[in-house]
């Protein structure tokens, strides 16, 4: 049976995602398109009659190929893969969406035009004659809620009817989309006017944001409650996290490091000599468990939440509510999402960075985007915090506040780099910004997961895991060669107290920060290795005996003050610097990324040493 | 650029909207990709817009255009002229 490969498009934020699962469901694949940054799916579905592929086509406002996102979408469009087009538009807000389908439209292909969300609209009270709009534009029109399940019968249908008289739409007079600015403003003005004008008579009803919406923004950006929710809502994030994630911690750990004898076991029979065993298992095996034991559970309760905080909405309020700091750095208010996203991981909110269009803007989030401490540093903040500061038997609702004011001070020191990056290397205005508001929805919760575990999680872990073995084996060689009867490692340690000392710390926690560079979850255990002459590394266990330990080596309230300060502002790990590295696309600025927020702490480090 | 701000001191633009006001636009003063970001959106002349509020720092204003809620900076709609039209 012959496929037929279908193009799904449309704007940004209409459901068009809903509308792929809907039709494919788990019969499908991501990836990139060819040699680009952009991300595609592919899936493939059953009518009565035929076998379909889809592909999603990026979500775009246009088709004049400005950003990379449109040149992908407007090559596909027009090469000649796809069949028909199936174009999902939002049917609250028709006269925007018009505006993309008539240059779609005009690229002279089969077109199913979608009016999804059509349950949102009808709520606002619109009604919508689709008989007419499809008499005007010449092609098929649905009325669809892909978030219910019957809209895939409903789909199915329509899409075998198009496919059986795939007839090409009307042509659309328009004006040509190239020529100087005048000749655009022309052809985007005659676009607006068309669609108004094919909207009379088709939409009735009420052209303004939902009355709910409003309510709900008049509280969530309030003058006086906007911060505080805020607040509150980030501790509860936290809370969340730090709670949900110690019992899957603490079991994954005990089920990896329960490995590493049967691991010890089979490399022995393979004839490896006793030292490479150890190494390989004591170090890399250990290493990677560790990271992962402390890292996954804490990402996969983490990004989903904030998953869901984007997908109701509220994460653009959040923009709106900060946008002015970011104006006043010269930033772009799209910082302020990637800045949140760096809250789960620091490479994650790099990555995500490529929402800003100005390369100078985009520069300047790159660059303080690990000012804000990722989930895997909160252990170690958690674990300093309730040491010295909220009592050893912290509860986690006192570990979630202390965190919460950690990372509002991560977030003002993330302001002043901003702020000085753009009086300096990177100067210049702030380009205009235009944030859109969408309208609050009821997220999806299969969606949620999917997303958020495979395309974050998954990718991010995988990641660490590559840097977490080889660094463990390069840890066990230092703790385990010796140099004038002592192991490197403490060699190493004593060689760095004198700075350690004059930033407020001493040698072994600048080189637990060190050797801590492939993954921030592992500074505490390396330091306890340090302090205890051990070979390998071993399970912190109680805080009480840990801060025993630390106390033995002579740390105060200033040097937990200096440990929490440089936890937040050192070198960014090395995941994050790989990632910098390929979105920047050079060794200056991820040179630079690495020393911005290190010169930043052991500043504040020195200050707070010497003040004391 | 200084001296074609001042002179069209007197002209009301969107960012003079209070909230709850609504306006429609008379001419486009963004230059450049904003422009064309704007005009995707829908915000060309002849558009008419509703003021909902103001972010809790004064700054930017969020906007009603056809039922989608956009929020603009400062900087950007006092570029916009409008009329102000009756709700």
């Amino acid at each position: 049976m012959q496929e037929h490969v279908i193009a799904l498009a449309g704007l940004p934020n209409v459901g068009k995602s809903t509308v792929f699962n809907r039709l494919t469901g788990l019969r499908q694949h991501t990836g990139n398109w060819t040699g680009k940054t952009v991300g595609s799916a592919r899936g493939s579905f059953r009518t009565a009659r035929r076998r379909c592929v889809l592909v999603d086509v990026p979500g775009t406002y246009s088709l004049t190929a400005r950003s990379e996102e449109e040149r992908v979408a407007r090559d596909y469009l027009l090469s000649g893969e796809p069949e028909a087009i199936l174009l999902v538009c939002d049917a609250g807000l028709i006269e925007r969406n018009l505006f993309f389908a008539l240059q779609l439209l005009s690229l002279g292909k089969p077109v199913l035009l979608c009016l999804n969300l059509m349950d949102e609209a009808q709520r606002r009270g619109l009604r919508l004659d689709t008989a007419l709009l499809s008499r005007r534009l010449g092609v098929p029109v649905i009325a669809l809620t892909a978030r219910k399940r019957r809209s895939r019968a409903q789909l199915l249908e329509a899409i075998d009817a198009l496919l059986d008289a795939p007839a090409p739409p009307r042509p659309v007079e328009l004006p040509p989309p190239d020529g100087g600015s005048e000749a655009e403003d022309a052809y985007t003005a005659a676009l607006v006017r068309l669609s108004e004008e094919l909207c009379r008579g088709v939409v009735h009803g009420p052209r303004e944001p939902p009355a709910r919406d409003l309510r709900i923004d008049r509280i969530l950006t309030h003058r006086v409650l906007a911060y505080p929710l805020m607040l509150a809502l980030l501790a509860l994030v936290f809370y969340l996290t730090i709670r949900g994630a110690n019992a899957p911690s603490a079991l994954l750990s005990r089920l990896l490091f329960s490995l590493e004898a049967p691991l010890r076991a089979a490399l022995g029979r393979l004839g490896l000599p006793p030292a490479l065993v150890a190494l390989l298992s004591e170090g890399a095996w250990r290493t990677l468990s560790w990271v992962t034991a402390v890292m996954l559970p804490p990402m996969a309760i983490f990004f989903p939440l904030f998953t869901l905080l984007e997908d109701l909405g509220y994460l653009p309020r959040v923009a709106f509510n900060l946008d002015r700091p970011f104006q006043r750095c010269g930033a772009c208010g799209k910082q302020c999402l990637t800045m949140a996203m760096g809250f789960g991981c620091n490479a994650a909110g790099v990555t995500g960075c490529r929402i800003i269009d100005s390369r100078r803007e985009r520069l300047l989030a790159i660059l303080t985007n690990s000012f804000v401490p990722c989930n895997g540093r909160f252990p170690l903040l958690l674990a300093v915090l309730s040491m010295f500061f909220a009592g050893v038997s912290a509860s986690p609702v006192r570990a979630a506040l202390g965190l919460t004011g950690v990372v509002v001070f991560a977030v003002l020191m993330s302001f002043a780099a901003t702020r000085l990056l753009s009086a300096t290397v990177l100067r210049g205005e702030a380009s205009a910004f235009v944030l859109e508001l969408p309208p609050y929805r009821r997220p999806q919760l299969g969606q949620i997961l999917t997303r958020s575990l495979l395309d974050r999680t998954l990718l991010i872990l995988g990641r660490a895991a590559a840097v977490a073995a080889p660094a463990g084996a390069l840890l066990w060689l230092l703790a385990n060669m010796h140099s004038g009867g002592l192991p490197l490692l403490s060699r190493c340690a004593a060689a760095l107290d004198g700075a350690g000392r004059f930033f407020g710390m001493d040698g072994a926690i600048l080189l637990a920060f060190l050797l801590g560079l492939p993954a921030n979850e592992t500074v505490l255990p390396i330091l306890l290795m340090i302090y205890t002459a051990q070979g390998s590394l071993a399970d912190p266990g109680a805080l009480a005996d840990v801060r025993s330990i630390l106390l033995q080596n002579g740390w105060s309230g200033v040097t937990a003050a200096c440990v929490l300060v440089f936890t937040v502002l050192h070198w960014p790990c090395s995941t994050t610097l790989l990632t910098i590295k390929k979105e920047a696309g050079s060794l200056r600025w991820t040179a630079l990324a690495a020393a911005l927020p290190t010169v930043f702490g052991l500043v504040l480090c020195a200050i707070l040493a010497h003040s004391a | 650029m200084e001296q074609g701000c001042n002179a069209m001191k007197q002209e009301l633009t969107l960012r003079s909207l209070r909230p709850g006001e609504r306006g429609r636009v008379r001419a486009m003063r963004v230059t450049g990709p904003m422009r064309r970001r704007l005009r995707e959106l829908g915000l060309v002349e002849g558009a008419e817009l509703r003021c909902l509020g103001r972010s809790p720092l004064g700054d930017p204003t969020a906007y009603s255009l056809y039922g989608a809620v956009l929020a603009l900076r400062d900087a950007d709609s006092a570029r916009i002229a409008i009329k102000r039209t009756e709700g």
